[in-house]
Parts: structure tokens; sequence; C-alpha cells
């Protein structure tokens, strides 16, 4: 068992170390959803405020509207950074090192997955403090009712990065991911605009969101926000996790697992 | 003198119901009342067609209203809903205001450019004043000498002796006056200009202006910032005015007449009313069919609750 919590301080160790060390990263993962808030949403600064629906009590400005998507955004970034990572470590050969660890497989993965996450949630609360001082503010409540929220939705995320990076064998494909994995789930999701805007375009388009689950991390974020509570977007989110969890386990099967083949 | 005490016992074992807000739907021909404390609408009251400006009497035991399409000022009584009778009014009422003996109501007729004034009493009409084209807003100082009708054609706010029933004064504003309110004790008196843009602060001993306010909304067009009703907080420190179709309410320091936020709310904002203690104010929007509750101390909106179409104008009633 202190095997087992060793290599999991020792993994989570490993990622806090990289990302302080990758100063760029960390001003490139808050500059990211910064441009968009500060500077996409200002284009878009709905004078006419957004229709209600709920969590929302009243009419928002466009910019209180998508900081739950752009918070979605940096979980999104980040799992699949730290996926990226792990094709990095298969390339380089340290990742024989950790698989060999007389551990079971889904525990190292799971490490792995916890550590991405941590990091992610520190990104986004640094995001929160920056669109505060921006002056856009949340309910004081809705900073703490959305950590679980950021927590779940960073699992499913990052594990979404792990079941990938098990699937890519080299560096350069990851702009693959980036184009056929990151963009359609951001745009294809509840983070820039509500469904029923969605709806109003296209019934085909507004399905594909529904089913998006990107969307409904988006979402859970969004109720816990406002310091409420989305059950079907809490369900769809375990759901995801389960199922990108077990596709990530697989995947690094060395037995059955696309690594067998290396 | 038991019957008496046990009902009195009743009475204070039954919850106390809360304060309401009065809103009147112009195109419903209906009000709707909200309860401030669940910020619902708890009741739906018939009344005439287009109901516009809405008033209760100082003891709130009787509310006017301007049936516009009606030609009539309806007297209903707040407990039951129902309408005691009509008052006449000239043709047209859209806005009026009671007087402080609070019996005589100055109404303004827009079709006929006149000001008509009516005993609530006797039901009569005591006076009929010859204004500027489309009168609309309305205003009394504080002590009932002295009254204001503007004119949204003249651009006029239009100065009225209450006591000859004469006008004494005209002096210019900005295009489309729409709502007048004297502030400070009597001592300055505000008029919002629709199309214009503005309001201008008139000294009220002198008719001088005396400032005249601006308003700017972020990535709103200047076309569209449309002040229309305004009220003041407690103390008169601070305008809250109702910026129209830019879909905003501004907070105007009414000591150094500085715009000093904007809040967002329904669509075409137009008039409002706070509750008892002024620390909640309810605005009505028209074109989205809500009334935005926003908490006067934290400057933000926190609620809308849906109404009839077109909400028009609000009014407080505490219930005990």
């Amino acid at each position: 068992m202190t095997g087992a919590l060793t290599a999991l301080f020792a993994i989570i160790a490993r990622e806090a170390l990289r990302f302080v060390h990758q100063r760029e990263r960390f001003v490139a993962a808050l500059v990211r959803p910064l441009v968009w808030l500060l500077v996409f949403a200002a284009g878009f600064r709905a004078a006419l405020g957004l229709s209600i629906t709920p969590p929302y009590q009243t009419y928002i400005t466009y910019e209180t509207y998508i900081v739950p998507g752009l918070l979605g955004m940096i979980l999104l970034f980040n799992g699949m950074q730290s996926s990226l990572s792990l094709v990095y470590d298969r390339e380089m050969g340290s990742m024989k090192v950790l698989l060999t660890a007389p551990l079971p497989r889904w525990w190292l993965l799971f490490a792995k997955l916890l550590g991405s996450t941590a990091i992610s949630i520190l990104q986004a609360y640094v995001f929160l403090a920056v669109a505060a001082v921006f002056g856009i503010r949340l309910l004081a409540v809705g900073y703490v009712a959305m950590l679980p929220a950021l927590v779940l939705a960073g699992l499913m995320l990052g594990a979404l990065g792990l079941a990938l990076s098990s699937f890519i064998k080299q560096l350069e494909n990851f702009a693959g991911v980036m184009n056929f994995v990151i963009f359609p789930m951001f745009f294809l999701s509840s983070a820039l605009y509500p469904l029923w805007k969605m709806a109003e375009s296209s019934r085909l388009l507004h399905d594909i969101c529904a089913f998006n689950p990107f969307t409904h991390a988006v979402e859970l974020i969004r109720f816990a926000a406002y310091g409420d509570f989305n059950g079907m977007a809490l369900l769809w989110t375990l759901l995801a996790l389960a199922v990108f969890g077990a596709l990530a386990v697989w995947g690094y099967d060395p037995a059955r697992g696309m690594t067998r083949a290396r | 003198m038991m019957l008496r005490a046990s009902l009195l016992a009743l009475c204070a074992a039954l919850p106390a119901a809360a304060d309401e807000i009065w809103v009147s739907n112009e195109k419903d021909d209906t009000i709707s009342v909200i309860d401030v404390e669940t910020l619902e609408v708890v009741r739906t009251i018939d009344v005439g067609e287009r109901p516009r400006g809405i008033t209760f009497s100082k003891d709130y035991s009787v509310l006017y209203v301007c049936a516009s399409d009606d030609d009539s000022v309806q007297v209903i009584d707040p407990e039951t809903g129902r309408v005691l009778h009509d008052l006449p009014s000239g043709e047209d009422p859209e806005q009026f205001v009671l007087a402080p003996d609070d019996r005589h109501l100055y109404i303004a007729n827009e079709d006929d450019a006149i000001t008509t004034v009516v005993d609530t009493e006797s039901r009569t009409v005591v006076a009929q004043i010859d204004v500027g084209i489309e009168p609309e807003g309305m205003a009394i100082s504080p002590d009932g000498k002295v009254a204001i009708t503007t004119s949204e054609t003249t651009n006029m706010a239009h100065w009225i002796d209450t006591e000859s029933q004469k006008l004494f004064a005209n002096t210019l504003v900005d295009s489309r006056p729409r709502h007048a309110e004297f502030v400070k004790e009597g001592s300055e008196m505000w008029v919002s200009s629709e199309i214009g843009g503005t309001i201008t602060v008139f000294d009220a001993a002198t008719q001088a202006e005396k400032s005249k306010i601006d308003f700017e909304v972020q990535g709103v067009h200047p076309d569209r910032v449309q002040p229309v009703g305004f009220e003041f907080t407690a103390g008169d420190t601070h305008a809250f005015v109702a910026l129209g179709p830019s879909n905003h309410v501004a907070v105007v320091n009414a000591e150094t007449y500085e715009v000093e936020d904007y809040i967002l709310v329904g669509r075409r904002v137009w008039h409002m009313d706070f509750n008892r203690d002024r620390s909640l104010l309810f605005t009505t929007n028209g074109v989205s069919g809500d009334v935005t509750v926003i908490d006067v101390a934290k400057r933000e909106a926190i609620k809308t609750i849906k109404v009839g179409r077109f909400p028009w104008g609000a009014a407080f009633r505490p219930t005990n």
C-alpha cells in the first residue's frame, strides 16, 4: 500500500514539477481563455442580454455566460496536454520506467489523471481570479460549489486524454488530436452558445451538442457556479468518465491494448 | 371585546403577508402583483384597456390606474382587486401624479395637449390646463404648489401654479421628455428626455437649468440609450434611471450628477419602484414582458420575473 502511495505522490510531484518548469505552458493556458473572454466576448458583448435559462435568474452579459465554458476549455486543453506528455514519455523511453512499476496499471493511470486534474483546477482558479479583476464575478458560494464539478469534469477530460494517448503513437499526430478532438468538442458544445440557440439554427447541431460529454461537463460547472445542481449533467459526466477511463485502462493494458505492438 | 381580542390573536398567528409591487401590463389589460419576499407573481387583476400610469393613494386604500384606451382613470380596491369606479380623466390619460393633499390627480392627456386636474372625492374635473403637444411626464412639488407636465413633441417642461391652475413658466429640455420628478425636498426638478438621451436638472426656485446628465452604455448604440422613468434611493443620494431599449438601468450620483454604474435588465426598461426600505428596485421591461429585481446596495440584478405583456408602470404597496 505504501508503495502505491509513493507512486501516487511521485507521479503527481512529477506532473507538478513539469508544470512549474513550463512557465510558458502556464501563461498559454491562462492567456487562451482570457483572449476568449476579453476579446471574443467583448465583440459579442450582449447589450441585449441572453434570454434567461436555468441556472440564471436574470439577464446576463455574454462574458458571464462563457465563463463556465472557458473553465471547461482549460480542463480540456490541460487534459490533452497532459496526455501529450505521455506520448512524449513513450518516445523518450521514460514511460517504460513508469509502466514497469510493480503496481496495477490502472493505479498508475489514476495517479497520472489525478496529477493532471490538480494542475487543471489550479489553472481554473487562477483564471477565475483574473476574470474577477476584470469585473466578471460569480457568487461567493459558486467558487466553492464549483470545486467538485471542476474535479469531476477535469477527471473526465483527463481520462479522455489518457484514452487518446494510448492510441497515438507519435508526437506529430497530436496536431490531429487538436483538429479532430479539441476543436469539435469545444465548438459543438454549450460553452459558447446556449443549446436553445443551437436548436434555432439546426436540430442536428443541437443533438450533437447535447450528446457531447463536454457540454455536460460545462453545464455541471455552470450550475455549480450558481450554487445549483444539474443531475443530468452529473450523470453524463460520470458515464463519460467511466467509458474514457475503461478505454484508457484497456489501451494501456500490455496484453490487449495498443501498447502491445511495441 | 373578546371577539376583537381573538381576532387580533388570529391575525398575529397568521403569517404576515409580504409587501407587494403592482405592475400595469399595457397589452394584457391586467395588473401583476409581485410578492417582494418570494419575488413571484401572486395575483393577476383585470383592469381597463391599456393600463399605464399606476399609483396608490397615500394610505394605500385605493389604487389609481390610467386606462388609456378607456379614456378613464380607474379606482381599484387593492384588497379585492375590483374596480370601484372610474374617474373622468380627459382623453388618453398616460401618466398622472397624486397631489400631496391625497385628493387631486394631475393627469397628462397625451392626445389633447392638456393637463386635467381631477378631484378624486367629488369625482369631477377641477381644471384643464393647455400645455404643449403630447404631454406625458407629470410631477408635483412636495408642498403641492407646483405641478410639472412635460410635452413629448414641444420638448418642454411646463410649470403649473396649482393655486391658479395656470402655467407660470416653460423650460426647454431635450427631445421627447418622458418623466419628471421633484427631488431634495423640492429644491430640484429632474426631467428625462428619451430621444435626447439626457436628464436635465432644474433649480426649482428659479427654473434655471442646473445640470445635464448624459448616458453612454458600453457596446450599445447611442440611439438606443433612451432615459425614461427614474427613482431616487433613500435620502435622494442616487437616481436609478431606466434607459429604455438599451436594456440597462443607470445609477446616477445625485450630488455630482455623474453616472456611476450601468445594470443589465430586461428589454426596453421603462419605469420602476422600490420596496419599503428601498433595498430592492423593481424595473418594468416592456418588450421582454418581465420585471427585473435589482439589489440596490450591490447594484446587481438578482432576478427577473415574468409578468404580463408590455409591463409599463410599477407601484409599491405595503401590506401591514
